[in-house]
């Protein structure tokens, strides 16, 4: 019988473990190092942070809250996907699928619906924080105007996603939603001075994002892309950028005086 | 049961109930920080995180991000496992639900709609709200309170960014899930929804109260008067009152940044001033034109 240690040993000689993490940990300051930048989910932090950043006190740590639900919405969006057709004569008993039965089917969805709200709730605390905080001041200016963006789509995203299921209360908040669109100056039907530009209810900006004069199947076909794939590319490069900035900027903002 | 709890523990409304309590909790915990690094500054100490020292990234940063991301993560499973997300009846284009709400992140706006025509509430307010939100790292020329909380600093800039986030738009969005009933009507949350309830509620355009037509040509002077000096009052006294008691701060923040600052301050101020108008004194409109309506 082998002691712990001596199995941990073994392992970590073995060759497939080598071949997976290159080089040995022994908790030394270069090996601490090693492990941020030589892991590429890691070395998106520099090697060493300020205390503040490890503290929950300054940062609140909302900004990984709302990253971890965003891939948590990722994960359960593209599950949700394998059992859910965009079309009116389907996407309403798909739902039901889900709830009668797909396995696990409903708490997938009562994840993805409950981390949508949760995404909403902190993106707005984590610009509150960023705020209060003046952290927004140089040389950050350009790194919040990206977050105004990325607080835009995560609106965006929820609010595609609300036709998917094609109840009642998905369809009447979008009705109400692109009806504002309707509403547009100059580019929306109902908006003012839009008779100048020759402007009815079948090419106006609402036309456009419901891909009809009503809500239907282009509608639901429409969110669903807009849901599904390009609202997160879009979201996607944005955070590259924000979080990219964030290291380039100097990390979490420390007290400038 | 008791329409109150019925209204909060309603599925979608319980992420509300949560909104409430985060957002109560960390405004809290950032005026509590913010003044106490007040008095450390008053008294000319270093404020919290001046003097951090640096702490390797692993493990410290990433154990705690773990840990953040475990505690998230059961929360919301535990969320999950005892709420059901609902599912309505199958969309149907011939049954319009009373009230037909937008999504709870943008019932402050449909709360608009009670005071403003659909393109400024629906459409122009809310893109002035994402262009004052870019504009603010570069018309908030104070160089202090970079990088901690304070409050005695910059004392304007955070009476004015919380008064547009916790009050305009929060607020209005608890008023539009909890206190808006059929027909768009308040309803206070221990009262039932009575769908064949209509409250007549006549509404006068500004000029009708002093006796003149709105739609007549002198109602259209009259409004277009308000509105005008409104704007312009809105620009020229602040820039008196500053040119004669603070010129220095004038000069710093230069012409473009002053009307940038004003205009995007007259306009927020503009919906408190609506809503009093129309809540207290009914009244509509100020300015009826052939196009629009303000």
């Amino acid at each position: 019988m082998k002691s712990l240690p001596e199995i941990t040993e073994k392992v970590r000689k073995n060759l497939i473990w080598k071949s997976i993490f290159r080089r040995d940990y022994r908790n030394s300051i270069r090996d601490r190092a090693q492990a941020v930048f030589g892991n590429v989910f890691l070395h998106l932090h520099p090697v060493q942070v300020r205390e503040s950043a490890v503290k929950l006190r300054f940062t609140w740590g909302m900004g990984g809250i709302t990253f971890f639900a965003f891939i948590l919405l990722v994960i359960t969006g593209v599950v949700l996907m394998f059992y859910y057709h965009p079309s009116i004569d389907q996407a309403y008993t798909d739902i039901k699928d889900l709830e009668f039965q797909v396995p696990f089917g409903v708490i997938l969805r009562n994840l993805h619906r409950w981390g949508a709200h949760f995404m909403v709730i902190v993106v707005m605390i984590h610009m509150f924080r960023v705020f209060m905080t003046g952290s927004y001041k140089a040389p950050r200016q350009f790194n919040w105007g990206i977050g105004v963006f990325l607080l835009v789509l995560t609106f965006l995203l929820s609010f595609t996603g609300y036709l998917t299921p094609w109840d009642q209360l998905g369809f009447w908040a979008i009705t109400v939603g692109t009806n504002m669109g309707a509403a547009t100056p100059l580019l929306g039907y109902q908006g003012p001075f839009s008779e100048y530009l020759h402007i009815t209810p079948y090419n106006d900006i609402r036309f456009a994002l419901l891909g009809g004069a009503q809500v239907g199947g282009n509608a639901l076909l429409r969110s669903y892309i807009w849901h599904c794939v390009a609202i997160p590319l879009i979201s996607i490069i944005l955070m590259f950028v924000h979080f990219w900035r964030v290291r380039k900027d100097g990390g979490i903002s420390k007290p400038q005086k | 049961m008791n329409p109150f709890i019925e209204i909060i523990t309603q599925p979608d409304n319980i992420a509300i109930v949560i909104m409430i309590i985060m957002v109560t909790f960390f405004t809290g915990w950032a005026f509590q920080q913010a003044f106490e690094n007040d008095k450390l500054l008053a008294a000319g100490r270093p404020v919290d995180g001046e003097n951090d020292k640096f702490v390797d990234t692993f493990k410290p940063l990433v154990r705690i991000e773990l840990l953040i991301a475990i505690v998230v993560m059961v929360g919301l499973t535990i969320w999950s496992i005892a709420v059901d997300a609902p599912l309505e009846e199958i969309a149907n284009p011939t049954i319009t639900p009373n009230p037909a709400k937008a999504p709870w992140y943008f019932l402050g706006l449909q709360e608009l709609l009670v005071y403003f025509d659909p393109w400024l509430a629906g459409v122009v307010l809310p893109s002035l709200i994402v262009v004052g939100l870019l504009a603010i790292p570069y018309i908030d020329i104070n160089p202090k309170g970079n990088g901690y909380y304070t409050f005695a600093e910059r004392k304007y800039a955070i009476i004015i960014f919380s008064f547009g986030f916790l009050v305009l738009w929060l607020l209005l969005i608890v008023i539009g899930v909890f206190f808006r009933g059929p027909g768009w009507l308040w309803y206070w949350p221990w009262q039932e929804w009575d769908h064949a309830r209509v409250v007549f509620e006549p509404t006068r355009d500004l000029t009708s109260v002093i006796g003149i037509d709105s739609r007549s040509l002198p109602g259209f002077l009259i409004g277009a008067f308000v509105v005008g000096s409104y704007l312009a009052g809105g620009m020229i006294a602040p820039y008196r009152y500053w040119k004669k008691n603070n010129p220095e701060l004038l000069s710093k923040l230069g012409m473009v940044r002053y009307i940038t600052i004003m205009f995007l301050f007259i306009t927020m101020m503009s919906i408190p001033i609506k809503m009093v108008l129309r809540l207290v004194f009914l009244i509509k409109y100020i300015w009826i034109t052939p196009w629009f309506n303000v």
